[in-house]
């Protein structure tokens, strides 16, 4: 055989591995997030199907599969078909570059270069995920379009606008990082920090949380779901699909989720290194997975936490918070590098940037919400501003002398949450 | 072995010339400027393809000009096409359509 | 393995760039046309890798099917009410358009299979022969040769290209805003 053969044989295999297991954890990032959510709301999540719900998502999709699927007569039947599979097609062949482990131990034989844990290293590996996670808005775009529902056409278009502005902050955001590694390949990025003895995060804190933040309104995940927000635009670009092209939009959006947490584990956090443990064989991939499985949480935590921004809020943020932070950074980068000042002058700037600007909003926001004293009231409640409306219930109740599980639940040192609860819980007899 | 010079050249006037139909022949400005793009890509070909011939040809010369050209293409197309979109959609907003043979304002 | 693997791509993509091309100028539909401008811009893609060009193939992307062909549907999905059932129609003088295209592509094809120019091979032997090999290397020496400060390199027509980007940038806002009256 041929190099040639061997590398494509290589290539395929490596090809439906990846796939498969892109599918299998999607298909439990489901349950692990209705899971994890349910922790942060205090309640179960789902426990029936087999033990811990292990079985959930084959029921899950079961259901997906014989559930109907509905084709609105005003679609435009072509596109309306296509468009979930291009979704899934860009989130698939994003994740082509990113490296799972190293090749150096493995010799330098053709099967090791064929086999290596990449489908491929091509030397312009950011600017290719960048690429094609910009051609994942056809999905949503055409989705919408297609689905001949006004509702439907404005998340679309929502969403067009958020991930053509956001696609810039990314790319720029992540521009410091591939002037210190000189390389545009993510193997190289890798081996570049290896070199450095440290870790990108070190050197572009600012990068990296604004690449964070970029990359959470790129993948349309709270509080960044604005191309999917129920409550105004009843699910947006989803509204009209269901069944398995559902799923095949919410499969997408767990595989982006996938991707650009490996990018942040690969270009800020060193990929499949840790420290001197990376040599043991088998245990990079460990490290990657486990890298990225922070981030995963993370974003289900941001979902869990923040509340919905606004659409004109997003823009403003983009445009005028996120894009002018990510030149100061890429400037600052550029001004290090080209008088060869030491990396952590970089680092240093970047936190102060971060620690400034953490100034400048919370200033803000408390001239915009003057912090209020708790209030404390006759029966021992301390009680934030937020809850006042309660809390007059919550007196009425009490002069009423029905007061008997208050007092019991809500001593003095309580947080609001719990006195909270005790008031609801009390009010609601 | 390896695809002549003179395919990519074919292809690119092949796809030029309907690039330079599409412009020349349609009504709504937003296919015009479709057409114009279909139009810049065709040239990028062609240089391209030159470059990579250069870079088995001449090692003297420096072989991706072409290239660099391309670049520049690129960056002025996108350029054009955000000026050409706001135009449209500024006409589309006084008069209420793009049909480029109903915009003769200043037509004697 | 004696098969050319350049050359089946190389037809394969030609023809779904053509045909794409095509679909752009014909369709009734002109989000359909929009749908296609897609594929000729990855064909064109495509295209540039088998040249070795990786770079540009991936700004071909990034830039075209990522953001022109974008901002081309958004004007599309609000300029779509204006043009009736026949959304994409050809103007009257069609036969006109069609003769120049054909003598002048015909002019073109001639002039291309007679010149010394435009014999050579353009597809490098080496591809698919695996990361690094072949003539390899061109995205650093395409960097070297754009904005390198010290050797030979096109620095200031770079720089001037971005000063055309913040004025269409500009233009593009100010055109394009709607008037406070």
């Amino acid at each position: 055989m041929s190099d040639v053969a061997i590398q494509l044989i290589g290539a395929l295999i490596k090809c439906v591995v990846v796939i498969g297991a892109l599918l299998t954890i999607f298909a439990y990032m489901t349950l692990i997030e209705r899971r994890v959510l349910a922790r942060f709301q205090r309640r179960v999540g789902p426990n029936r199907a087999g033990p811990f719900g292990l079985l959930q998502p084959l029921a899950d999709g079961m259901k997906m599969a014989f559930k109907e699927q509905i084709i609105p007569s005003k679609a435009r039947r072509f596109v309306f078909l296509i468009a979930p599979s291009i979704s899934v097609f860009v989130a698939l062949s994003a994740f082509a570059v990113v490296p799972l482990g190293d090749t150096t131990a493995w010799g330098n034989s053709v099967w090791a270069h064929a086999l290596a844990p990449y489908i491929a290293d091509i030397n312009v590996g950011v600017l290719y995920i960048l690429a094609i996670s910009s051609l994942a808005v056809y999905g949503i775009v055409l989705g919408g379009w297609s689905s001949g529902n006004h509702y439907s056409l404005l998340g679309a278009l929502r969403s067009a606008a958020q991930m053509v502005s956001y696609e810039v902050s990314i790319a720029l955001s992540l521009a410091g990082v591939l002037m210190f590694s000189q390389t545009l390949s993510m193997v190289g990025i890798v081996h570049a920090q290896v070199n450095y003895g440290i870790w990108f995060i070190l050197v572009q804190p600012l990068g990296f949380l604004l690449y964070g933040i970029a990359a959470t309104a790129e993948v349309n995940r709270a509080p960044f779901d604005l191309p999917e927000a129920e409550q105004e635009l009843v699910a947006g670009y989803l509204t009209e699909f269901s069944g398995l092209r559902w799923s095949l939009y919410q499969m997408a959006e767990y595989i982006n989720m996938i991707t650009v947490s490996s990018i942040a584990a690969t270009l800020f956090f060193g990929g499949w290194t840790l420290g001197g443990l990376s040599g043991i064989p088998g245990l990079p991939i460990v490290w990657y997975v486990v890298k990225v499985a922070i981030f995963l949480f993370i974003f289900m935590w941001l979902r869990a936490t923040l509340p919905r921004i606004r659409y004109d809020q997003l823009m403003r943020f983009g445009w005028q918070v996120l894009l002018p932070l990510s030149v100061l950074n890429l400037l600052a980068t550029a001004v290090v590098i080209a008088f060869g000042w030491p990396w952590w002058i970089s680092g240093v700037f970047g936190l102060a940037v971060l620690l400034v600007g953490g100034a400048v909003y919370y200033a803000r926001m408390r001239r915009n919400h003057p912090l209020t004293q708790p209030t404390q009231d006759e029966i021992g409640l301390l009680l934030p501003q937020s809850v006042r409306l309660v809390h007059i219930e919550a007196q009425a109740l009490a002069t009423n002398g029905t007061n008997g599980a208050i007092s019991a639940n809500g001593s003095k040192g309580d947080k609001s949450g719990a006195s909270a609860e005790a008031v609801e819980a009390g009010a609601r007899p | 072995m390896g695809v002549s010079l003179q395919a990519f050249l074919v292809l690119g006037a092949v796809v030029f010339c309907i690039g330079l139909f599409g412009a020349l022949s349609k009504r709504n400005a937003v296919s015009i400027l479709m057409g114009i793009e279909i139009m810049l890509n065709a040239v990028n070909i062609t240089l391209v393809a030159f470059a990579s011939s250069f870079l088995h040809q001449q090692p003297k010369n420096n072989p991706l000009t072409g290239q660099i050209f391309a670049v520049f293409i690129i960056t002025v197309a996108a350029a054009e096409a955000s000026v050409a979109l706001a135009m449209i959609i500024a006409i589309y907003r006084r008069r209420n359509t793009i049909d480029v043979g109903e915009i003769n304002l200043m037509r004697w | 393995m004696h098969v050319d693997l350049a050359s089946i791509a190389f037809w394969v993509i030609a023809i779904v760039l053509v045909g794409a091309s095509l679909a752009v100028v014909l369709q009734r539909n002109i989000v359909h046309a929009a749908l296609a401008l897609i594929v000729v811009f990855g064909a064109a893609a495509g295209i540039y890798i088998l040249l070795n060009a990786e770079f540009i193939a991936i700004v071909q992307v990034l830039i075209y099917a990522g953001a022109v062909t974008i901002l081309i549907l958004f004007a599309i999905m609000l300029t779509q009410h204006s043009m009736g059932r026949n959304s994409n129609p050809f103007s009257t003088q069609w036969w006109l358009a069609a003769l120049i295209c054909i003598l002048l592509g015909g002019g073109i094809i001639y002039a291309v299979g007679h010149s010394v120019m435009a014999i050579g091979t353009a597809t490098s032997p080496v591809l698919l022969a695996g990361e690094g090999s072949g003539v390899g290397g061109t995205v650093v020496r395409l960097g070297q040769l754009l904005y390198s400060p010290f050797q030979y390199s096109y620095v200031l027509p770079f720089e001037i290209a971005s000063v055309v980007l913040l004025v269409a940038i500009v233009g593009a806002i100010m055109i394009g805003r709607e008037e406070e009256e």
